[in-house]
Formats: C-alpha cells, sequence, structure tokens
C-alpha cells in the first residue's frame, strides 16, 4: 500500500493526511472516519503524525482555556445597549398569539380545568344540536310519491261524462336527478308538453296538448311518459 | 437573550481574543456580536449551529476591529512580521517543557493560522463549519489547517523542539 504520509514536507500533503486534525477533534463523518482510521492502522508514519496532531489538539484546548472569561463589565454593556434599542414592534400575528398565550399562562391551574370542563360541556351540547338537526333533516331526505287529492286544481272544473275528459290530460312528472334542461326541454317537445305549475315536493305538473283525451288514451300517455329515462315518476292528475 | 449569552459568551470571548489579543477589546467585540444576535434573531435560519453562526459574528467583528487599530493584518506577510510579546519560543524550549513551548509557538502562528488551529481544536467545526465561518472553499480549509501545523513545526524546531514529524 502507498504511504499516506508525505516523507518531505515540500511534497503536496495526501487527502487522508489533511484530513487527521479533523479526526483527532472528532468531526469527520462515518466514511472518513472508516478511511482515516484504515490508514492508521497500515501506516506508521502516518501514526506518528497522528501522535503529534493529538498533542496540538490538546494543547490547543489547553491555550484557550486558559484564556479565562470576559469579566462583568462585557455583560452589562451588552444589556444596556440592548435596553437603549428602540423597542421593536412585532407582527399582528405574533403580538396575537403572545397575547393569547399571556392569557392562558395568567389563569390558575384550577381556572383553567374549570374553562376546559366548561369547553367539553359546551362542545357535547353544540354536537347533540346539530346530531338533531341532522336527524330532522334527513326525514325530509327522500320523497313519497304520494298525492294530494285534496289539492286544488288550477284548471276548469270538469264533470267525468263517462269515457272521455273534457280538458287535456294533465299529470304530476318527477324528473330523474340527473336529467338535463335540454333532455327535459326535449321530452316536453315530444309530448308537446308544458309545465303549468312549478316545483311543488320536487314535481312538476305537466298538461299534454290542447284537446282532451279518453281516460284510456291519457293513462296510456302517463304510462309512456313514465317509461322514460329521464322520468323517475308520472302520475295522472286532474 | 441571557440564556444564549450564558452558554456561548466564553466561547466567543475565547476565539474573539486569540484573534484581536486583547482582553479589552475582545470583551467589547462580544457586546458588539450579541446586540448583533439580538438585532439579527429572525434571519437565523437555523441551517447551521448556533456556535458556527456565532463564531462567523465574532470573526467579522475581530477582523474590523483589527483594521480599525491598523496595527495587524490578515495576509501572510503582514501576519509573519508580527512581532510577538511574550517570550521567545526558543526561550521556552529552554526550560524542557514542550507543552509550554507548543502553546507559545501556537501564539506565534499568523491570525489565519490561530483561527483555523482553533475552529478546529477547541471549538471542533468540522471542515464544513470552518468553511461557512471562514468563508473559504472546504479544501482551503484543509490544506490552510495543514500549512499551519507547518509553520507550528518549524517554529518549535526552531526553538530547539523534534516531535517527530515532518
Amino acid at each position: 500500500m502507498m504511504a499516506a504520509s508525505k516523507k518531505m514536507l515540500d511534497q503536496e500533503p495526501s487527502e487522508i493526511e489533511l484530513l487527521l486534525p479533523f479526526h483527532a477533534a472528532g468531526t469527520l463523518n462515518a466514511r472518513d472516519t472508516r478511511r482515516v482510521d484504515e490508514a492508521l492502522a497500515s501506516d506508521p508514519a502516518l501514526a506518528r503524525q497522528y501522535a503529534v496532531i493529538r498533542e496540538e489538539y490538546a494543547e490547543t484546548i489547553h491555550l484557550n482555556e486558559s484564556l479565562g472569561a470576559p469579566s462583568a463589565r462585557a455583560m452589562a454593556k451588552l444589556f444596556a445597549a440592548i435596553d437603549a434599542e428602540p423597542v421593536r414592534k412585532l407582527s399582528v400575528s405574533v403580538n396575537l398569539s403572545a397575547r393569547v398565550s399571556a392569557f392562558f399562562a395568567s389563569l390558575s391551574p384550577r381556572t383553567l380545568a374549570w374553562s376546559a370542563t366548561l369547553g367539553a360541556v359546551a362542545l357535547l351540547l353544540q354536537a347533540g344540536l346539530i346530531g338533531a338537526v341532522l336527524v330532522k333533516n334527513q326525514n325530509a331526505s327522500f320523497q313519497t310519491a304520494s298525492l294530494s287529492l285534496n289539492e286544488p286544481s288550477s284548471g276548469p272544473i270538469t264533470r267525468d261524462l263517462g269515457s272521455s275528459i273534457a280538458t287535456p290530460p294533465r299529470a304530476l312528472v318527477r324528473f330523474a336527478p340527473d336529467a338535463r334542461i335540454a333532455d327535459i326541454t326535449a321530452l316536453l317537445n315530444t309530448y308537446q308538453a308544458s309545465i303549468v305549475d312549478g316545483v311543488k315536493d320536487g314535481m312538476f305538473r305537466l298538461q299534454f296538448g290542447n284537446k282532451a283525451m279518453s281516460k284510456d288514451e291519457a293513462a296510456s300517455l302517463v304510462n309512456r311518459l313514465a317509461s322514460e329515462k329521464i322520468v323517475s315518476l308520472a302520475v295522472a292528475t286532474p | 437573550m441571557q440564556v444564549l449569552y450564558g452558554r456561548h459568551h466564553v466561547r466567543v470571548f475565547r476565539f474573539g481574543l486569540r484573534l484581536v489579543r486583547d482582553e479589552q477589546v475582545a470583551e467589547d467585540l462580544i457586546s458588539e456580536v450579541f446586540l448583533d444576535v439580538w438585532r439579527q434573531a429572525g434571519k437565523f435560519e437555523g441551517r447551521s449551529a448556533v456556535t458556527t453562526w456565532l463564531l462567523a459574528i465574532t470573526r467579522f467583528k475581530a477582523l474590523s476591529a483589527l483594521r480599525r487599530r491598523k496595527d495587524v493584518g490578515l495576509d501572510d506577510e503582514t501576519a509573519n512580521a508580527i512581532e510577538d510579546t511574550s517570550d521567545d519560543p526558543e526561550v521556552v524550549a529552554q526550560k524542557k517543557d514542550t507543552s509550554e513551548a507548543l502553546r507559545k509557538c501556537m501564539t506565534a502562528l499568523s491570525p489565519e493560522h490561530r483561527e483555523i488551529v482553533d475552529l478546529v481544536y477547541y471549538h471542533e467545526k468540522s471542515v464544513e463549519e470552518v468553511a461557512e465561518i471562514v468563508g473559504i472553499p472546504e479544501n482551503t480549509v484543509k490544506t490552510r489547517l495543514f500549512y499551519a501545523r507547518k509553520k507550528l513545526a518549524e517554529l518549535l524546531k526552531a526553538a530547539g523542539i523534534e516531535r517527530g514529524w515532518p
């Protein structure tokens, strides 16, 4: 193995030689430490140099430790200078957080415990209220296709004279939730239907054409309408 | 600030004192360093150790103080021309005290060499940290320390002390 140390100082030092002081101080990474360890184990000249470095290391520490410490004057001067500094404006967020921290810090442990308990009770009450509201709303989240027979009709009062009706047929229709406006418009055109009453319980009242139909024709029309893809419910209505 | 000062002021003082060689100036230096730290605390990004940051500020302040005094420079020629006011290393060597001679020779090193020796041996800074403090490339850190040690060996040899290296 080639010697890692150099016999002559005039020569450029090897990479391992350059790392020796850092190895002595324990500031090398694991990889370099291992490299130096291996070189030291196989190169006596390098080991001798390392012994010299250990001596330098110890004496440098000795020398620095013998320098003593600064007098109290330095500290007094520093804090006098800090006191003389203009008051720095803290940012709003820092100020706010500092005030919040200061507020909680000012509370006694007993007060803090009571506050925490009250907070927990308030949270439970809030959770109960939210739950009640949700349960209540859940009842209204689906609708049955019931039809009120007492519902007043906007059309003229007629009398059933047998197999035909005097007014154009009407139906209450609920469109599928994913039905698009274009689809509904196309369907209305196809059936020559018009919306005669707005949304009520999610249903539209449609009127088909302008002529009266027989009861069977009207029932057939409503059945056909009910089978449409975008119609989820269709019920004949006066 | 008191905690930071209490923890690091001695280290800062000693590093500064080794650079400026004047206790009064070194004490003024630590006040300036910690005042700067107090003013610029928000700028510390935590990417390096606090001591590395402090020593870098100390070094900068020490060099500024030296420039103000205009009696010590940092280039090699000026540094080598510095006359050490302490005992001649040869006198110390006559006491057959190698350790003491070594310490005396260390004080006779140039400021550039003294600071690199102190940073590596006493402040136990890594190659990367010394590079950050001194503001030189990492390879220069390693070679500068090597030549500082070489100079130390020459001073000791001149004082009649052979240590087996080189």
